[in-house]
């Protein structure tokens, strides 16, 4: 029996683990130790909601405190990485992109082609994302479909303690810029984690849950709730088969593809608003790729198409739950 | 002549900047002719300043651009060859094609690139010195910006972080007097742009941007001061850009005349050689000589950047990902 340990703990050991292996990993962020310069203890907080606890004094000086200042620290990890090292700069809530898109995306993402492939830039940018937490609207969004329109971004989107460790694991070791997307909810979430380290190569799919009758594509913690309806449905005899991508790029098709292909039904859960979505997206490559395979027009399960709101009786409501997943699967399964 | 540049230093600084231009004059002939694609910024005018710093630099230290930048380029050491055939869009440019006047970047000589993005390169150049800090070398990143991106946030960003971390970087503030057609003493509310490094707790210091000795100095003192530990400085550089914001900027914002003036009083090759040729130890037929060679430099550059070939359709694909 593996040890378990929660998601969270399972990034933290993953970037212990790569900055014991390589001094060329440091990372960076807000409060990432805490405390710096204050009177009281170091290491006060270790990230925001704790995630980096305890590096800052196993790694001296590769732990660094940044003013709040997201387009200067994302792109001095940015030019750090050119020059050398392996940044991990932290954003804190994805929803502060705004502050520092360029670094990330004229910047870190097209050094390589506008640069004729002469540069590398492996630095990694973690974030939290997604709603669950009554942070409302500037703390709460599902961004990873932005990530994934830029050329030269890899965005990773883990959907349980494991593949946290393996995909930060393989974002670190990357030559490429990384975007980490850790759910917040999903931060007290436990499985088994082997103690090694281990690395998940991008762009491989993880089939969390096997099935004929309907293909459910879920991100992040919608994977969770997939296999939650997908649970309930096989009371009902339905049987799905739930497919976390796990990277959003690279996207591997051909297993979303081949699923469809089997079972000519497909259900996409996406926490993000609906328009140019992975769902929008994934919908239209399986349209164009597998059309003869489908049984039943794709059903969609999104946020609506308004920010995150604040009560929870609003949020909760914004959140695709297991119940709509069932609701959809039924719907497709159902279709003549 | 100069307490720390010898004669060889002296034609060297010369001819890069003679280099310079020489690229800038004949892009700006060939531009006419409709032949260059995109648009392209010139920095005829501001050579002191590029070459006054870079002379301190080694290849291990980095500069980021702007995208007037083909004058950092050269002065870092990029070969004018590739650069002129990037700007001519073709497959043996120095970044085969894909970048253009404006991402010009070769990393081995540690240039970080032109940049597209107005203080782009603050936050650039405050993590390459981050690196060489961490590492422990002594080597400095320096940021080249203008007037227009003194206002930019990024850059108000990357001088705070370079304080705060006191790391090894240069922030020189090229205010040539005009973001596109703003005029900086519209834009820029205080005297200054050097007036705002004490409250970033940097020394800020205001040099002559036509005088190529004064930025050397100024430029020295600032670099040796990174390199020692002693943290960033904000050097501003007062100069001109002879051309527009971009070729074809027909420039009616400006004063009549007011670029013929300069070219004819303050022009810095001007300065530099009547300076440098004053006591007799360098002639002004060896400068002569110098020019020839330039010009040669740059017009085989034309030839065979004209002559050479355009990317292949293959080319669209690649260089996107490491892997993918």
């Amino acid at each position: 029996m593996a040890r378990k340990i929660t998601y969270q703990q399972a990034i933290n050991e993953a970037l212990d683990q790569e900055m014991a292996r390589d001094p060329r990993v440091i990372i960076m962020g807000e409060d990432n130790a805490g405390g710096a310069g204050a009177p009281g203890e170091e290491d006060a907080w270790g990230g925001v909601l704790g995630v980096t606890k305890g590096l800052f004094h196993k790694y001296p000086g590769r732990v660094l405190d940044t003013p709040i200042s997201e387009s200067g620290y994302v792109g001095a990890a940015v030019g750090a990485a050119c020059n050398g090292l392996r940044p991990v700069a932290e954003l804190m809530f994805v929803d502060f992109i705004g502050v520092c898109f360029d670094q990330i995306y004229n910047q870190a993402a097209k050094f390589r082609y506008m640069f004729g492939g002469k540069a590398e830039t492996p630095v990694v940018i973690r974030a939290m994302y997604g709603a669950g937490f009554r942070a409302a609207a500037q703390h709460s969004q599902c961004l990873y479909n932005m990530f994934t329109h830029i050329p030269g971004l890899k965005v990773v989107v883990p959907s349980n303690p494991y593949d946290a460790k393996g995909l930060l694991i393989q974002s670190i070791r990357d030559n490429d810029p990384v975007i980490f997307l850790e759910h917040k909810v999903l931060y007290t979430m436990e499985g088994e984690v082997p103690e090694e380290s281990y690395a998940i190569p991008f762009g491989e799919a993880n089939v969390a849950r096997e099935g004929d009758d309907v293909t459910i594509v879920a991100f992040g913690r919608m994977v969770n709730q997939a296999l939650t309806a997908a649970a309930a449905l096989q009371n009902q005899g339905i049987h799905c088969e739930v497919i976390d991508p796990r990277t959003t790029s690279p996207l591997d098709e051909d297993t979303i593809l081949e699923s469809v292909e089997k079972t000519g039904r497909l259900v996409i859960v996406d926490e993000s608003t609906p328009r140019c979505s992975m769902a929008s997206d994934i919908a239209g490559i399986v349209a164009q790729k597998a059309f003869g395979a489908l049984k039943a027009p794709i059903e969609q399960v999104t946020a609506p198409h308004v920010p995150v709101p604040f009560s929870d009786a609003l949020e909760d409501l914004y959140v695709p739950s297991p119940a709509r997943i069932e609701a959809a699967v039924t719907r497709v399964k159902e279709y003549r | 002549m100069s307490e720390t540049l010898n004669r060889e230093s002296l034609l060297k600084a010369y001819r890069i900047m003679r280099t310079i231009r020489e690229f800038e004059e004949r892009v700006h002939t060939d531009f006419a002719t409709g032949e260059i694609p995109g648009f392209v910024h010139l920095y005829a005018g501001e050579e002191a300043s590029a070459t006054g710093v870079c002379m301190h630099l080694t290849g291990d230290d980095y500069i980021a651009s702007t995208h007037r930048g083909h004058g950092h380029c050269i002065a870092k050491g990029v070969d004018p060859v590739g650069m002129m055939a990037e700007i001519w869009g073709k497959a043996t440019g120095t970044c085969k094609g894909k970048g253009g006047s404006m991402h010009i970047a070769d990393l081995s000589v540690g240039m970080l690139g032109a940049n597209g993005i107005v203080g782009g390169g603050g936050p650039l150049i405050c993590g390459t010195a981050l690196a060489a800090k961490i590492r422990g070398t002594q080597d400095v990143g320096v940021c080249f910006f203008g007037d227009g991106a003194s206002n930019q946030g990024t850059i108000f960003e990357a001088m705070n972080l370079a304080a705060v971390w006191k790391l090894p970087a240069i922030f020189v503030a090229e205010n040539n007097g005009y973001a596109e057609a703003t005029s900086s003493k519209y834009s820029v509310p205080c005297e200054n742009i050097a007036d705002r490094a004490p409250a970033f707790g940097m020394p800020g210091v205001i040099v002559d941007g036509f005088d190529f000795f004064a930025v050397h100095k100024a430029a020295g003192e600032a670099i040796r001061r990174a390199r020692e530990g002693g943290g960033p400085t904000l050097l501003e550089v007062k100069l001109s850009r002879y051309y527009g914001h971009f070729e074809g900027d027909q420039q009616t914002y400006r004063a009549p005349g007011e670029v013929q003036k300069l070219r004819e009083t303050k022009d810095c090759l001007l300065q530099f050689r009547r300076r440098i040729t004053a006591d007799g130890e360098i002639t002004n037929e060896q400068l002569d000589a110098i020019d020839r060679e330039v010009k040669t430099l740059i017009d085989d550059s034309v030839v065979r950047a004209k002559a050479d070939p355009k990317p292949a359709p293959a080319d669209l694909l690649t260089d996107v990902y490491v892997s993918y």
